[in-house]
This record gives structure tokens, C-alpha cells and sequence, in this order.
């Protein structure tokens, strides 16, 4: 299961972190041609409560479809960072949201803390596209996909009408790392 | 139509596949983890003449999906533990009067309302024996969308040519996982209807076995009179109490199955020089499984491996063979041990069999099934 590369999406449900999956493996299934396979795991609330959306990336085929060995974690909220910690890997990547998660684990990760929900808020004037934004971190950190196939998979997704905006949403995420 | 490649869930794969059966007609009540499958088939069926019904309850789902097969329509409902329950009723109604239908049960945490987001396997003996009396059941446990949807398609084939209810048996993961996969093109896959009858209406008998096991179906408002229940019939379709013929009407519902195992069974059997140790397993589980047997296998242990698609009618004279070479069969399953109690009671005791069982709600991983793989061998 070494080549396997393993994304965990998590913060409150109504967060779009499932569709955040969604994108991010049709990016790596439709549009780099390799495998991915999307799960998620939430409560029974439509909005609030912990969600978590896994994406697993692999050259092979994907037999287990959970996460176990986690490179890349985004942490929403903090009781999504205090709860999904546990399978992230030694030197693993945590992206968090600067704003709402204050307490981040102790241990050997690459942190990035950033202003995820705040610059979705003010530089494109909606909170809901939070989600788009992470996917642009995540297109910068993440190996094995493309920001130009994450791109094409947000415009496939995305309802009519929001293309321009879900755009800006992922080229800023992409440049709040430097 | 032609091939296409798309990144589904498999209850998409699922809704996907009953249309290309020629699925024309969904009812039921929507529960997660299977709403998608409703979802889908809500947008999809209307826009090619097909019908959907949201009714007040699953116990009318399932009344409407059998109302409809009666008429020629090749009918659906997808459910989960709670609705499933509610449907038994009419599943056996169904089973005696041999309306084909689907019935997909995408299975969370149970008794009751239980763990409506988290998965479980825990509905594999009700899936044989959820309805009274002796029945004939038959239930595919896909484990991939790939194979959601071929066996959703499979479902209504054999649902259609014998005559019977068919389930499809998957859980949460699978249900909600989503996974590139390929829609076949048209005519890639056989399609089956059910046999109708060549004599003229006032000739026909519903339930006539003259030209085989399986009588001849016609459509409700075609111009062809008969009559259905769930009590006894004879060929006439109207009840009998008559014990020379209950007995061979009961015989042959199940002899539906029993001489139809050729297109009905349905494994892998992934088979390793040297092994002295098994799994069997199906559904979520079977994936855990082949990570498991992987691992084992870097670590120089070989493993073999049974997968069950068809889980009922149990195949146990595969087990049974298992059983003469191997020393030891795992049996991992999302519920206190359902699948291994067929295990044990094929493998005849010349082999040990031990489960590997999790109902909180988390997938068994495959760490938990190497780590037993590992104790024994």
C-alpha cells in the first residue's frame, strides 16, 4: 500500500468538504488518469457535526478506500483537528484554517496555518467557496495532482454561473503559500 | 449509446445500472445510505417514459414495485435496515407469486434506526430468511461501483428469468464511495425479460409449469385476466389448500434456484501455492481483505481467498472444498458473526473457522485481518 496517497478533509458538515473530495479525486481518476477512490464519514445533522471526506491516490489499484497513513489533513474547525488527527503520518502535511483551529497537535507535521474561511469571506465575498480555496492549498502541497486538472474538475462540478467565481476561490487558495 | 467513463457513487452506479436493465419504474421512501439511489433514478426515469413514486412508506414501496412488475414493468426500491424490514412482508408476497422485482438494501448499523451513517453487514441472514416461511432468496453483494452496477444489471436479469425478487446487498462505504468506472456501451451487457405467454388469453393459466419451472408472465392490461395472492394457488392462480398440489408449488419456488445455480452463483476464488490459511469475505470487507492478503504476502504468508457476489444461495460446496485443504478460514464481516455460521456449517468441521467482526460503525481495516492472519500462520 506504499504508493498510496492519502488526503482527509475534515471540519463541520455543510462545510462542502465531501465535494471538496469529490473534486480533488476527479481531478486525479478524470483528469491526471490515475486511480482515486472518494469516502466520506459524517453525523446524522445536515449542518454542524464533525465530516470528514478521504481521498485516496494511487498509481495502483485501491483496494482499502479509508485512510490509515494520512499525508495531507485540512482541518476546518477544531474539533475536527482535535478528533482526526490520530492516522496522520510522521511529517505529514496539516493544512488548518487559521481562524478557527487555535490548538494544533503536537508532533513531527509540516504545519500551515492559514487564513482559509477569511479569505474566502473578504477576497471573494463568499464564505461558501472556503472550500474551493482549501482545494487550492491542497493543489499546491499535494503530490500526484494538478492545479490544472483541480481546476478542470471545479468547473465541472461548480453550479452554472459560479465558474469565475470558484476560479478566484482556487487561484487564491493556490497563493496563500508563498 | 456508447461507452462511457465517469467518477459515479455507487449508489449512482447502482441507479445507473437498473436503467440500462430497462429499469422502468422506481418506488420507494428515501433512507439514507441509499437516498442517492432514489435521487438519481428521480431525475433520470421521468426524462425516458419511466415513473417515479416517493410513497408514504417502504411497506407501500414495496406494493407499488410489485404493482407495477405485474403490469411489465421492470421495477425497483432501494432501501436500508429499517425500510427492509418494513418491505418483508410483501417481499414474500413477491416470492409466492413470483413478480420479478429488485429490492437494493444499502446496509447501516442495526437493530432498528441504529447507525443510520455508519456501515454494516449485518443484514445477511435477513436477507435470506427476513420473510416467513420457505422462500427462494437470492442476494449479490457487489464490492466495487464497478460492480454495483454490473450486478445491479445481473439483479434484474435473473430477477426477470426466474421470476423472483432479487437483493442487492451493499453497505454505506460502498453505496457512498465514489470510484471511476465504466458505463458500458448498449448491448454490451445481455439483457433479459421475463418469458411471456405465446397462447391466446382466454388459454392462459398464470401459474402453467407445462413448458418448464418457469410459467410464463403476462402483463396486467395487455388483455390477459388472472388472478394473484399470497395464499396457495394452483395453476389458475386462485388458492388451493389441496396438499398434492401446495407441496410441489413450494418445491418448485425453490427448485427455481436450486436448478438455475449455473447463472445465479457468482465468486472469486483467488487460490495461493502452499497456503494453509483462508478468508472469505464480501462487500466492504472483501477490499479490506485484498489489502490484508497483500501485506500478508510481502511478509512472505500466503493467503487465499474467497469473494463472495453471490451471498445467497450460499456456496457451499466451494467452502466445502476450502475446508479439505486449508487449516484455518478467516471470515471477516461487519456484524457479530451472520456469514461464518454458513462457513462453519459447510466447512463440515474439517477446518477451523474464525470471524473477525466490527459493528461500531468503522470499516474492519485491513490491519485488524492481517493481524489475525498473522497469530495463526
Amino acid at each position: 500500500m506504499s504508493d498510496r496517497y492519502e488526503v482527509r478533509l475534515s471540519g463541520a458538515g455543510g462545510q462542502g468538504l465531501v465535494l471538496a473530495g469529490v473534486i480533488l479525486a476527479e481531478a486525479a481518476a478524470l483528469y491526471d488518469g490515475i486511480n482515486a477512490v472518494q469516502t466520506q464519514s459524517y453525523g446524522p445533522e445536515a449542518r454542524g457535526g464533525a465530516s470528514k471526506s478521504e481521498v485516496i491516490i494511487s498509481d495502483s489499484d485501491i483496494d482499502y478506500p479509508k485512510a490509515t497513513a494520512i499525508d495531507l489533513l485540512l482541518c476546518l474547525t477544531q474539533e475536527a483537528c482535535d478528533k482526526y488527527t490520530d492516522d496522520l503520518k510522521e511529517k505529514g502535511i496539516i493544512i488548518a484554517d487559521s481562524r478557527m483551529v487555535k490548538e494544533l497537535p503536537d508532533g513531527n507535521y509540516t504545519i500551515y496555518s492559514l487564513p482559509i474561511i477569511d479569505t474566502a469571506k473578504e477576497k471573494v465575498g463568499k464564505t461558501f467557496v472556503a472550500n474551493i480555496v482549501a482545494l487550492g492549498v491542497i493543489a499546491h502541497l499535494a503530490e500526484k495532482v494538478s492545479f490544472d486538472s483541480v481546476l478542470q474538475a471545479v468547473l465541472s462540478r461548480v453550479p452554472k454561473g459560479t465558474e469565475d467565481l470558484n476560479k478566484r476561490a482556487l487561484q487564491l487558495g493556490y497563493e496563500l503559500i508563498g | 449509446m456508447s461507452e462511457k467513463v465517469v467518477f459515479y457513487q455507487g449508489n449512482e452506479a447502482c441507479a445507473e445500472g437498473a436503467l440500462y436493465a430497462g429499469c422502468n419504474f422506481f418506488a420507494g421512501y428515501p433512507i439514507t445510505p441509499s437516498t442517492e439511489v432514489a435521487e438519481f433514478l428521480a431525475r433520470r426515469l421521468p426524462k425516458q417514459g419511466g415513473a417515479f413514486i416517493q410513497m408514504e412508506d417502504e411497506i407501500a414501496a414495496m406494493a407499488a414495485v410489485i404493482g407495477a412488475s405485474l403490469t411489465g414493468a421492470k421495477s425497483i426500491t432501494a432501501t436500508s435496515g429499517p425500510g427492509m424490514s418494513l418491505k418483508l412482508e410483501n417481499l414474500g408476497f413477491a416470492c409466492i407469486t413470483e413478480v420479478p422485482c429488485v429490492i437494493v438494501n444499502v446496509m447501516r448499523g442495526g437493530p432498528s434506526t441504529g447507525l443510520p451513517t455508519g456501515p454494516s453487514q449485518s443484514d445477511v441472514m435477513q436477507a435470506r430468511w427476513g420473510t416467513h416461511g420457505d422462500h427462494p432468496a437470492i442476494a449479490l453483494a457487489p464490492d466495487s461501483v464497478q460492480e454495483i452496477f454490473t450486478e445491479t444489471v445481473r439483479a434484474f436479469n435473473l430477477a426477470e428469468r426466474l421470476r423472483t425478487p432479487v437483493i442487492l446487498l451493499t453497505d454505506e462505504i460502498i453505496g457512498h464511495m465514489r470510484e471511476k468506472f465504466t458505463i458500458p456501451a448498449e448491448g454490451e451487457i445481455e439483457i433479459w425479460d421475463r418469458p411471456r405467454p405465446t397462447v391466446p388469453p382466454e388459454e392462459y393459466k398464470p401459474y402453467d409449469i407445462s413448458e418448464g419451472i418457469i410459467p410464463p408472465m403476462a402483463d396486467f392490461g395487455s388483455g390477459y385476466r388472472f388472478h394473484v395472492t399470497g395464499l396457495n394457488h394452483d395453476e389458475t392462480g386462485f388458492p388451493t389448500n389441496i396438499p398434492s398440489l401446495v407441496e410441489p408449488e413450494e418445491r418448485r419456488l425453490m427448485a427455481k434456484i436450486t436448478e438455475n445455480l449455473d447463472i445465479i452463483e457468482k465468486y472469486e476464488y483467488m487460490e495461493k501455492k502452499g497456503s494453509k490459511v483462508g478468508v472469505i469475505s464480501f462487500g466492504s470487507s472483501a477490499r479490506s481483505t485484498r489489502s490484508a492478503i497483500a501485506m500478508a504476502g510481502e511478509g512472505g504468508t500466503s493467503v487465499d481467498f474467497l469473494r463472495l457476489i453471490t451471498l445467497w444461495p450460499f456456496p457451499s460446496h466451494v467452502v466445502n472444498e476450502m475446508a479439505d485443504k486449508l487449516d484455518l478460514i478467516i471470515v471477516p464481516e461487519m456484524n457479530l458473526g451472520q456469514m461464518i455460521e454458513e462457513v462453519e456449517r459447510s466447512a463440515e468441521g474439517k477446518t477451523e473457522v474464525i470471524g473477525v467482526n466490527r459493528v461500531d460503525g468503522e470499516p474492519i481495516t485491513p490491519d485488524q485481518i492481517l493481524e489475525k492472519i498473522r497469530e495463526v500462520s
